[in-house]
């Protein structure tokens, strides 16, 4: 079996193109999808319409600018000129604050500011909404505390939803995680199986006296390696890039994402027992695994906007579960109390993929 | 364990098309065993079956005392098999290959080297090459080393020699004649029919059915009428020219001549009637001699007669 894995590692060390997939791709994903979504916001144009002109909204406007998120386009006069702002199509938010601001807020404790976002691109919008809301948040805070005076409020009116994680890299990080697992694990493993089969190997494996189970563990070891090793890569990744640090325990991260590796390559072998073509193995993994782990899993589209029938289908994506573990450890830094029933759904369907590919694995050629 | 091969009725079908029709066949422990015959033969089916890697659709098989379905574990430990497609990782080197086969049958280069020696000292200026930058005459050797290496009684080598040059051919079979004088049974299929007379007992295949299983020696010894290599001046008519002649079963192309069997008694008479046909057909420099048939002439009048059966049959 020892022999098996080395030779298992060697096939991947002298095919230079895996050895492309198994290591840029982490690299570029988490790269293009952490800057791709990050510049958006850095660069963020807004424009302003004071209806107070005053000492606290001159303040505010400057703290938005100076945050480096926003570049200030331009200053409107007139609730009509909105429309047009948008139109032009640069601007993301118009931040419009009330008549005779500063006096309502400091006198009266009560002020308002509406947001009006540009739509279009509604994940930008809750990005952009999150950041104005944090930066006037935190300006009311300094400013009790300079003036000494009673809690103030700054009402935020805006369109958008309120989106708590405030960076957006703290939701596609999880993702990322699940996708890249799940490609190498089990695209990777399907794969190198159906390509012994199509070689004509298998058949000289076969009549040797290796178990079934032997074969598929010397198989799927070295990309068990390498799955956790491209793991550890996005988290290292995460941490000074993006400066996402894991919340919860790293060693439960780690034991939960060893455990979704083991359901990926068990399904991996599945697919292979059913392929038999490199072919057929790579289009398989494709449209069974990687699109509804990237669809489906609450990935990039919210689950609960999903139409009935897709939620349902999201139910057995074991991808989703995976991403609320990540999720719970990574952001919240909850413990296994708060998402054992998703542990428990993955090690049944562990089990269950495990059990079919060996099974499923002939011992013969027809 | 003795490694003596009992079929008893095999017969293998798949879906519709059947491979191999009621196959007895019974081989000795130690023999030398050809099986000969056409692509398509059902050569491969058979040797998947004795390997345990395909199941008989009905029949049984023992090699020695076990069952190769039901015993195949112990059966693959003790049968080397070098499949027909060439089935080793040619991303890895000749070492690697060898070592990976040694050790999944858990043995070593090492421990048995003895065994392979003749063949890996051929093939070892080459050891840190890539298995699938090799000639294809090495490449079967390496093949053949990776059957081996785990000592095997039993040796299956499915057309070990197809797409082989003639010189690496011959070194190839010297090699598996040394293998049986090391008391292995060896069980080898090639479309090559020169190749029947360097084994102890051929089977001629086509089908899926035994045409003949003898010695080399007896099959052509039993071969039945006359035998006549044909040339002259202009050999492209020659063939379709000779296929209108009365009295004659057969016309085949064999090497530089055409071969002809004859149908009726006397020789002489017979090789008049050709000279004088080819003569009316305007053809200088005739020969016609009375020569020995060899195994493929065998092979071809066994097949005829198949056909003549079957055309009957129905």
């Amino acid at each position: 079996m020892k022999a098996f894995i080395k030779k298992e590692f060697l096939h991947i060390f002298r095919d230079y193109r895996s050895m492309v997939i198994l290591f840029g791709m982490p690299l570029v994903m988490v790269l293009l999808f952490g800057f791709a979504i990050t510049n958006d916001i850095t660069n963020a144009r807004i424009a302003v319409l004071d209806n107070s002109k005053d000492v606290v909204t001159r303040q505010i406007i400057q703290k938005l600018v100076s945050s480096g998120y926003f570049i200030l386009e331009n200053n409107i006069t007139n609730q009509n000129e909105i429309e047009n702002v948008f139109t032009r199509g640069k601007v993301k938010e118009v931040i419009v604050f009330e008549s005779d601001f500063a006096n309502k807020l400091i006198t009266g404790g009560n002020a308002n500011i509406q947001l009006i976002l540009d739509a279009s691109d509604p994940n930008t919008a809750n990005i952009v909404t999150s950041y104005t809301s944090g930066i006037i948040a935190s300006y009311s805070m300094e400013l009790m505390k300079q003036r000494s005076i009673a809690p103030v409020n700054i009402n935020i009116e805006s369109r958008m939803y309120y989106n708590p994680e405030l960076k957006s890299v703290y939701m596609f990080v999880p993702g990322i995680i699940t996708v890249l697992l799940m490609l190498v694990s089990a695209m990777m493993t399907s794969i190198s199986i159906t390509r012994e089969k199509e070689m004509g190997t298998m058949e000289a494996l076969l009549v040797s006296p290796l178990k079934p189970f032997q074969i598929i563990i010397g198989k799927v070891m070295p990309y068990m390696v390498l799955s956790f090793i491209n793991l550890v890569v996005i988290l290292i990744l995460a941490r000074f890039v993006f400066m996402m640090p894991v919340a919860g325990s790293l060693t439960l991260l780690l034991a939960e994402s060893l455990l979704f590796i083991l359901m990926s390559l068990a399904l991996g072998i599945l697919i292979s027992t059913i392929s038999r073509t490199q072919q057929q193995a790579m289009l398989l993994s494709m449209f069974a695994l990687m699109l509804p782990t990237i669809l489906l899993s609450g990935f990039i589209f919210p689950i609960e906007n999903m139409p009935a029938i897709l939620q349902y289908l999201s139910h057995i994506m074991p991808s989703k579960w995976f991403i609320i573990i990540v999720k719970n450890i990574m952001l919240k830094g909850t413990g296994i109390l708060y998402f054992w029933k998703e542990t428990l759904i993955i090690i049944v369907m562990t089990m269950f993929f495990i059990v079919m590919s060996i099974k499923k694995f002939k011992i013969r050629l027809d | 364990m003795s490694a003596d091969i009992n079929i008893t009725n095999v017969s293998k079908s798949y879906n519709e098309v059947v491979a191999l029709k009621n196959i007895n066949l019974t081989i000795d422990n130690g023999e030398l065993f050809g099986l000969i015959g056409p692509d398509g033969a059902g050569k491969t089916t058979l040797f998947r079956i004795l390997t345990s890697l395909v199941l008989p659709t009905d029949g049984e098989v023992h090699i020695g005392e076990l069952d190769v379905v039901k015993d195949y574990k112990k059966v693959r430990r003790n049968t080397g098999y070098m499949p027909g497609r060439f089935s080793l990782y040619s991303d890895l080197t000749v070492e690697e290959n060898l070592n990976f086969y040694a050790s999944i049958f858990n043995t070593s280069l090492k421990e048995n080297y003895d065994l392979i020696k003749d063949i890996y000292i051929q093939i070892e200026p080459y050891k840190k090459r890539r298995a699938g930058d090799l000639s294809g005459g090495m490449k079967q050797k390496l093949a053949l080393s990776c059957a081996l290496i785990h000592s095997p009684q039993l040796i299956i080598l499915d057309e070990p020699t197809t797409g082989v040059d003639a010189v690496s051919r011959m070194e190839f079979w010297e090699l598996l004649k040394k293998m049986q004088k090391r008391g292995m049974t060896i069980l080898v299929s090639t479309p090559y029919m020169d190749e029947a007379a360097l084994c102890d007992r051929v089977a001629l295949m086509q089908n899926g059915k035994l045409l003949a299983v003898d010695k080399p020696q007896n099959i052509v010894n039993s071969y039945k009428g006359s035998l006549f290599a044909v040339s002259a001046n202009n050999m492209h008519s020659l063939l379709s020219d000779l296929e209108k002649l009365d009295n004659t079963k057969q016309v085949f192309r064999f090497g530089e001549t055409i071969h002809i069997t004859s149908n009726i008694e006397s020789d002489n008479q017979y090789i008049e009637e050709v000279n004088k046909h080819l003569v009316s057909c305007g053809y200088n420099n005739i020969s016609i001699k009375k020569t020995n048939p060899v195994i493929e002439d065998c092979f071809l009048a066994l097949m005829d007669i198949e056909t003549e059966d079957k055309d009957k049959a129905e």
